[in-house]
């Protein structure tokens, strides 16, 4: 039987990114079905109906959801291709470990630089340019976050970068001057197809925000 | 080659408590730890410097942090008795609803905080309340899952025992707060971990953990 995927998503959405990076990586092919957040289908609230967010994967009618959740999910159903996570235990936790911590941190540290101002946002930027640096210690002289190969890491972080444009122009500053590395690493991994193809293109990601900016009233 | 097995947590910590069971129900031998947090050991800070927190399990000299993480290491590193479901679909049911009831506990157990802690009868009202409106978003979504009601403990299951932390509040306040009328499902829970043999081990040293919040809330709310 041909597997039937659909995935629920959202073009600017970083952690719908991580999906079709993981797809196509897999050499997965999907539907690809874009949502409307502010006018939810029956289909996401009935595929999601605890969180009633994007992504949702649905793999022959049955949904997955929480994007680092559904990246495994499709690492572990297609695992011939492509490996995502490393086959030892250690460097699984590890990768894991990493996952969940830019999970925790970077979203909210990105999404407050662009809904602040002034000495707040000063101090946003700082947050978050750590947090990068830290990052950058993590990757340390490999190639990817996965070592030689991209990885689990890699596809929770890569996704970000399509934001990095909006990030520095709202918040006026460089991410490059201050974290050349991880910069250098987002340009290799967008060398890959399975990359390119699903980031949004950053100015579309800007606008959006900006339209957010709006939304909030920060404009 | 002999395995080395460390654990560093606390004893009050049901996220440590919770990697403790994990590794007895694999019958993993270990050396356990306690922490201070007020007096963080060297080693540590050495073994998780990115959060400096506990539970930190220490395989052969190389550490893994963060509670539901280290599970899922144990579960890979000792394969009998295994905690998560071998089918991929189900393993992601099973990691949604653990990451479900952690991010709820984060809920749930400051608002229990707040009650315990309060320094009048309203603000105690307000806490119990909170806490449970987050413990019917967990009734409401858990009730009808399978992996409550199973024999075997599981990966959502030991997850789920940072609920008996709220039960150790109600006989620290004297006041009912799982009640059975209001959550049902929890409820059964919550004794199956005190009843049954294997769920027990999920349970923290009762008395002691009682007197613990008592000696020490009692102290923040007479400090108010």
């Amino acid at each position: 039987m041909a597997d039937e995927i659909i995935l629920l998503d959202f073009l600017p959405s970083i952690f719908g990114m991580r999906i079709r990076v993981a797809l196509a990586e897999k050499g997965l092919k999907y539907e690809y079905r874009e949502q409307d957040l502010w006018n939810k289908s029956p289909l996401l609230l009935e595929m999601n109906p605890v969180h009633k967010k994007i992504p949702v994967l649905i793999h022959n009618g049955k949904p997955i959801c929480e994007s680092t959740i559904i990246v495994q999910y499709i690492d572990e159903v297609w695992k011939d291709k492509s490996p995502l996570l490393p086959a030892d235990p250690y460097e699984r936790a590890q990768a894991r470990f990493w996952a969940d911590y830019i999970d925790k941190k970077l979203y909210d540290l990105g999404k407050k630089i662009t809904l602040t101002k002034g000495e707040e946002q000063d101090t946003r930027k700082r947050e978050f340019l750590e947090f990068l640096k830290l990052l950058e210690g993590e990757l340390g002289d490999k190639p990817f976050f996965g070592g030689e190969n991209f990885g689990f890491v890699d596809v929770s972080l890569v996704a970000f970068s399509s934001r990095f444009y909006a990030y520095e122009s709202f918040g006026n500053f460089s991410i490059e001057a201050e974290c050349p590395k991880l910069i250098a690493w987002t340009k290799r991994c967008m060398e890959r197809e399975s990359v390119s193809s699903s980031l949004l293109d950053p100015q579309k990601v800007h606008d959006f925000v900006a339209g957010m900016r709006r939304r909030y009233g920060v404009e | 080659m002999a395995e080395e097995v460390k654990l560093f947590g606390k004893w009050i910590s049901p996220f440590s408590r919770r990697i403790e069971v994990a590794l007895k129900l694999k019958g993993v031998e270990y050396e356990y730890i306690e922490e201070d947090l007020f007096n963080k050991s060297p080693a540590l800070l050495n073994y998780n410097p990115v959060h400096k927190k506990i539970p930190v399990l220490v395989h052969n000299g190389k550490p893994i942090a963060e509670s539901l993480v280290i599970m899922e290491y144990i579960d890979e590193t000792w394969k009998h008795n295994p905690i998560l479901p071998i089918d991929p679909f189900e393993k992601a049911m099973a990691r949604f609803w653990a990451k479900f009831i952690d991010d709820k506990f984060w809920a749930i157990w400051p608002a229990v905080k707040k009650a315990m802690t309060s320094g009048g009868e309203k603000e105690r009202e307000e806490g119990i309340e909170e806490a449970q409106l987050h413990l019917n978003t967990l009734e409401t979504q858990l009730k009808e899952k399978k992996f409550f009601g199973g024999e075997r403990l599981g990966f959502v299951e030991i997850s789920a025992s940072l609920i008996i932390w709220v039960v150790v509040s109600q006989e620290v306040m004297g006041v009912e707060i799982l009640t059975q009328e209001k959550f049902p499902a929890l409820h059964k829970l919550t004794q199956k971990f005190v009843d049954d043999d294997v769920f027990k081990q999920c349970v923290p040293p009762w008395e002691p953990l009682v007197a613990y919040f008592k000696d020490q809330l009692g102290a923040l709310a007479a400090s108010k």
